[in-house]
């Protein structure tokens, strides 16, 4: 069996995607020239018959994806972050979240922990891009764990998947055994003081910050909100009802992402203080992923900071 | 083309294709002037086209319009549904009298084609330039499951400015695929103006070439020329076909006949009443 707990997002979906390869003869796996980075070569290595090299043909893959589909196969389309979202848009949106059609988009090297390749290698938009788009399903796993599981839900699931993995390993936060219900957040830790609610490589930045604030006598709740879309409404209104206090975190820009859908199920249903840990509206440079996760403010210490205030607001 | 057990037999002459072929136009035109809207102009270039594919040469069934085994016809330039929409009324996958509702809220026919609403439409087009991918998606599928079917994609000559037509059109040479044929409707003109004024395509038949395309040049209303283009392609091994067809933008009506005012406006009562005349 394999250990997903101890692999990257980008690893555990190569892994898993060959598990799955066996399981459902019907998927069909689509790669534009960067399957050694996204790990699709490990199902090309083993199903070459189902596998579609689309070479530098982002625009083509998604839209061969959604003939693929119509016809009864379920296609994994995927590339880095900002292709799957930026360069290709417009056949996401026409070949495939229009007419509805079972293709999932699973992206690699999203956020800013893509590190050295700089702003055009950075997917700080992917989020709200695919969160616009009516009938899309948008998951952002926190581990290798729930990637695997999630990338086996969405393959069970009828209907399009946007699927945003990381280059980097992100620290574990779920345990073997875990299971993925696709738009029910996990409570990781129980608190009647505030909320952190995260997606993603923040979720053990939410940790820590929670068991940080423990030590000074604050009692956080963190919610892992793997699903943006559909989301989690109700255990958003009890973190405002329970709580009184939420704070937002994601490796994305502050709109369009988790934050705002959150805050939107907040003001309309439960109005609290709130507080966002994201990009601010500037595209990120160059560094190592730690370096600019720490220069973009995204951090446990700032998410600390952030939970000290809203619970002042209180 | 007749399939064995589906009880569908769609085999019409030439002379037979040729009078469906104004029947088609003349739903084209009163689809589009009840609905006040649309574009005659590009679904009249491709009525002869669509016509041969769909009451001679393409094996399909409208009682059963998921059919695995059916031919498919993609239309990816989106605009021209309303000449689909009129063939897909004639061979039976809804009442003609439906046309009448092109356009309208809550209608299954949309201004650009929605294979989720209108039985038989296998793409929902409108944004140009992805019906090819989309075909060889199709076409992928078909090569996998083992099935013959064949896959028709129209496109227009406009259409070809878009980069993703030749991503594409590089993409089925490499892999051999010769279940999927393009048919360029190429009538000279789009919305702004002619073709060779707005985005020089010529030469256009070198280009397929050049991409490892077996390249066919027809007349696009010659009804024998179409079918006998269609034959080739479907004999064709390891390489995929396209046929450029030469055709005259609003063909059959004399008016619209090369006038780029009607790639995308419905003719007035008066001039419906004209064209209505001259497709009797």
């Amino acid at each position: 069996m394999t250990a997903y707990a101890e692999l990257s997002t980008r690893e555990a979906y190569g892994r898993v995607l060959v598990e799955l390869g066996e399981q459902y003869k019907d998927i069909v796996v689509l790669d534009a020239d960067l399957s050694r980075s996204t790990m699709t070569s490990y199902f090309g290595d083993k199903f070459p018959e189902r596998f579609f090299q689309c070479g530098l043909e982002e625009q083509n893959m998604m839209s061969i994806a959604g003939g693929f589909a119509a016809s009864g196969k379920i296609p994994f389309a995927s590339t880095f972050a900002v292709f799957a979202a930026c360069r290709c848009f417009d056949q996401v949106r026409v070949c495939i979240a229009q007419p509805k059609l079972n293709v999932k988009v699973v992206a690699t090297h999203g956020g800013i922990t893509v590190g050295e390749d700089g702003a055009s290698h950075h997917a700080i938009e992917d989020l709200a891009l695919y969160c616009s788009l009516p009938g899309f399903n948008v998951v952002v796993p926190a581990d290798g764990i729930e990637t695997a599981e999630a990338v086996k839900a969405a393959a069970a699931i009828t209907g399009p998947f946007y699927i945003r993995l990381g280059r980097p390993k992100f620290p574990a936060v779920n345990t073997d055994g875990y299971r993925f219900n696709l738009g029910k957040a996990v409570t990781l830790r129980d608190g009647k003081d505030a909320t952190i609610i995260a997606c993603g490589i923040m979720v053990s930045k939410a940790l820590e910050a929670a068991k940080a604030l423990a030590s000074q006598g604050m009692d956080c709740r963190v919610l892992n909100m793997h699903t943006l879309k559909p989301l989690d409404e109700s255990a958003i209104i009890a973190a405002a009802t329970q709580t009184g206090a939420i704070v937002v975190a994601e490796e994305h820009l502050l709109h369009g992402g988790l934050g705002s859908r959150v805050a939107q199920v907040v003001t309309r249903e439960k109005p609290v203080p709130m507080d966002f840990i994201g990009i601010k509206d500037v595209y990120t440079k160059s560094g190592k992923p730690d370096e600019l996760l720490q220069k973009n403010g995204l951090t446990a210490e700032a998410i600390e900071q952030a939970v000290k205030t809203v619970i002042i607001k209180k | 083309m007749t399939e064995p057990g589906t009880g569908v037999k769609f085999d019409l002459s030439i002379p037979e294709l040729e009078k469906m072929a104004r029947q088609l136009r003349r739903h084209v035109i009163t689809m589009i002037a009840t609905a006040g809207s649309g574009h005659p102009g590009g679904s009249l270039s491709a009525a002869d086209i669509v016509t041969a594919l769909y009451f001679k040469f393409m094996r399909h069934d409208p009682k059963n319009p998921q059919w695995p085994d059916r031919d498919r016809f993609v239309l990816s330039k989106g605009h021209a549904a309303p000449i689909l929409y009129a063939a897909l009324a004639e061979s039976g996958y809804f009442p003609v009298e439906e046309l009448s509702t092109l356009r309208k809220l809550d209608s299954r026919l949309q201004g650009h084609t929605d294979r989720t609403l209108t039985p038989g439409v296998e793409m929902s087009a409108g944004s140009l330039g992805q019906g090819l991918s989309y075909g060889i998606g199709i076409a992928l599928a078909g090569k996998l499951d083992k099935r013959d079917y064949r896959i028709y994609v129209l496109l227009g000559d406009g259409e070809c400015d878009e980069g993703q037509v030749w991503e594409a059109a590089m993409f089925a040479p490499h892999h051999r695929m010769d279940n999927i044929t393009a048919i360029v409707d190429h009538n000279d003109l789009q919305l702004d103006g002619r073709v060779c004024d707005i985005m020089g395509l010529e030469p256009l038949a070198d280009k397929w070439r050049a991409f490892n395309w077996h390249v066919l040049e027809i007349n696009g209303h010659d009804m024998g020329k179409i079918l006998k283009a269609l034959k080739k392609a479907r004999e064709m091994k390891g390489k995929p076909t396209v046929i450029i067809a030469h055709t005259v933008k609003g063909k059959g009506v004399s008016f619209m006949e090369g006038n780029v005012d009607f790639h995308g406006k419905a003719p007035s009562p008066q001039e419906t009443e004209i064209a209505l005349k001259e497709l009797a």
